[in-house]
């Protein structure tokens, strides 16, 4: 530096403070009030719940009753165990599915690509409470669409809300039926992100679309669909809606979830202390598979 | 095929005969999965329009009948869907617009200004995207209900999701591509910093706001296990919560069930048609990579 100017003295904190811009924080600040009071601190407090015995009252002493308890629960594994079914399988199944549709909707050799995309998107707009409504119908025993179309085709006619394997697979398939089409968008939106010139240069080397598919696509598209996976994982987790309305989390507690259980343990029994117990063996559950996700799917960094 | 070998088809430059039959297969291969994609919607519809006798015979309307308002009567009856159907309305507007406010005023900031705490606070914000709901849902349920007294009210189901993640994230994207010299030379010019937000940054960023305005209000209309668990009173339902109630009752009218849902879902079809360029782009900015 070869100013001629004499060192200014280094600033004090108050003088540093009176020349920082307020305009940001001002601009921020309704935004942090709202995200501190109603999501930073209930993660926190949430926490510190699932070491009270809420039935004890507000005052009760911290303790590890409900996490002991969580380990015995055998409703609890039932839940965990029918959630990891819903997510195993279903989550790759409607992933997969997503992804081809994509690259077809994007094929330049597909006519009337706007009723296409209508097709695939319109689910997404219809509720969650909307579409179960919709599903307990079509898969009613008696009455509903679903068998009346098995038997017209000679098969036979499954009881399909009241046996647990079929039970399970009406919630897989409506999941699949309402959340596909979100996954394509995010797919979509990636694959347009590709440039045209490698395709170009694959094609003059005598690619064919399969190995451009392996070779190009699905490699260009890997951040996109670990987005998409980690949203679904972490959705399926907390999975509530579809048990809730279509299959009632039944028969018996055959498609009940961690969210249906921690509804009736929160919301049912007003037990606090061991939903939060509950809520947080799911958040631990969704940090660990995005980690693995990352670990498996992820860019080094 | 009539055999003309001899003729050359005039074809566009591109399209060879692979092409074209691989064009064959991916119209069949996706036509009826298209079909089966939209025949729930066509039932929900048709089924809203016939009384329960015909959705319960042997051979189920596939074509709109005329007992729409019969079953709407219905309804209204159980649920007093009117009064819901406002509910809705009234809360999805108010949490669009505020929580629009909300994000647009701190993505701007997060976009277009320097300050000490910036990348640890966004950071921190970021964080929370991959913390599950379920999480909060119970301190959020003591907070509102019990601390607050909200129960029952539209700020109940308003305040909780009002700082949208997802909703910052994007808008701050979304200020990222308006140009600083525009908002240097008008602070130059002496205008405001509330004012440069308001009459430069945010009418360049109305296209994305547009989008965020159907996703928020989306989430809002359709969102189902929050209501539920704030709206204790009938009259304080939102349409989910009224319609979830019809469906876990043993004996239910699915004729207005069908109705209800047909109302809750196809004007946002309509909207959906009409804005699918937006629509898409809002789905799909949420999910900006890096």
């Amino acid at each position: 530096m070869t100013t001629s100017q004499p060192l200014s003295p280094p600033p004090r904190r108050a003088g540093r403070w009176a020349r920082t811009p307020k305009a940001p924080y001002l601009f921020i600040l309704p935004y942090l009030l709202i995200f501190a009071t109603f999501w930073a601190w209930p993660i926190v407090s949430s926490f510190l719940m699932s070491f009270k015995d809420s039935r004890l009252g507000a005052d009760a002493p911290y303790a590890l009753s409900n996490w002991s308890r969580l380990i015995e629960d055998e409703f609890f594994r039932t839940a965990l165990r029918n959630t990891m079914v819903i997510l195993v399988v279903q989550v790759p199944l409607m992933l997969s599915l997503a992804t081809v549709l994509a690259v077809a909707l994007n094929s330049k050799l597909l006519k009337a690509a706007g009723w296409f995309r209508f097709a695939f998107f319109a689910p997404l707009v219809v509720g969650t409470v909307a579409y179960s409504a919709v599903f307990r119908l079509l898969f009613n025993t008696d009455f509903g669409v679903v068998n009346r179309a098995l038997t017209g085709i000679g098969l036979p006619a499954v009881d399909w809300l009241n046996q647990s394997g079929p039970a399970m697979s009406v919630i897989i398939m409506a999941m699949t039926w309402r959340w596909t089409g979100y996954n394509a968008i995010i797919l979509l939106a990636g694959l347009q992100g590709i440039s045209e010139d490698v395709y170009e240069a694959a094609s003059i080397d005598g690619a064919t679309p399969a190995q451009q598919f392996w070779k190009i696509t699905l490699p260009l598209l890997r951040p996109t669909l670990l987005f998409c996976m980690v949203l679904s994982v972490i959705g399926t987790l907390q999975l509530f809606t579809e048990p809730a309305l279509i299959t009632n989390s039944g028969p018996g507690n055959a498609t009940m979830t961690l969210g249906t259980y921690l509804y009736q343990q929160g919301f049912r029994s007003f037990n606090f202390g061991y939903a939060s117990a509950i809520a947080y063996t799911v958040a631990a559950i969704a940090a660990v598979f995005s980690l693995i996700q990352l670990r498996l799917f992820g860019r080094e960094r | 095929m009539t055999a003309r070998p001899q003729v050359a088809v005039p074809v566009s430059p591109g399209v060879t005969p692979r092409k074209r039959t691989g064009a064959l297969w991916l119209h069949l291969a996706l036509l009826p999965l298209a079909l089966i994609f939209l025949a729930p919607l066509w039932i929900m519809a048709v089924f809203s329009t016939h009384p329960e006798t015909a959705i319960f015979s042997p051979n189920p309307p596939l074509w709109f009948g005329g007992a729409f308002m019969e079953n709407f009567r219905g309804l209204q009856a159980d649920t007093n869907f009117l009064r819901t159907l406002f509910n809705s309305t009234m809360i999805a507007s108010l949490y669009t617009v505020f929580s629009m406010l909300l994000t647009s005023m701190g993505g701007y900031a997060f976009a277009k200004f320097d300050f000490p705490g910036k990348n640890w606070l966004f950071g921190l914000i970021l964080a929370t995207l991959t913390i599950p709901t379920f999480v909060t849902i119970i301190p959020q349920f003591i907070l509102v209900a019990r601390d607050l007294k909200l129960s029952n009210t539209y700020w109940a189901v308003i305040l909780p999701t009002l700082a949208n993640t997802i909703g910052i994230f994007y808008m701050r994207q979304a200020f990222q591509t308006v140009p600083s010299d525009l908002l240097n030379a008008a602070r130059i010019d002496g205008a405001s910093e509330g004012r440069i937000f308001w009459q430069i940054a945010l009418p360049i960023v109305r296209p994305a706001l547009a989008a965020l305005a159907i996703l928020l209000f989306l989430a809002s209309w359709n969102d189902y296990l929050w209501p539920l668990i704030v709206l204790t009173q009938k009259d304080s339902y939102t349409m989910p919560v009224a319609l979830g109630t019809l469906v876990g009752l043993t004996r239910v009218s699915w004729g207005g069930i069908m109705v209800g849902t047909a109302i809750a879902t196809i004007p946002f079809l309509v909207l959906f048609l009409s804005l699918q360029r937006h629509f898409v782009a809002g789905i799909a900015g949420g999910a900006v990579k890096d």
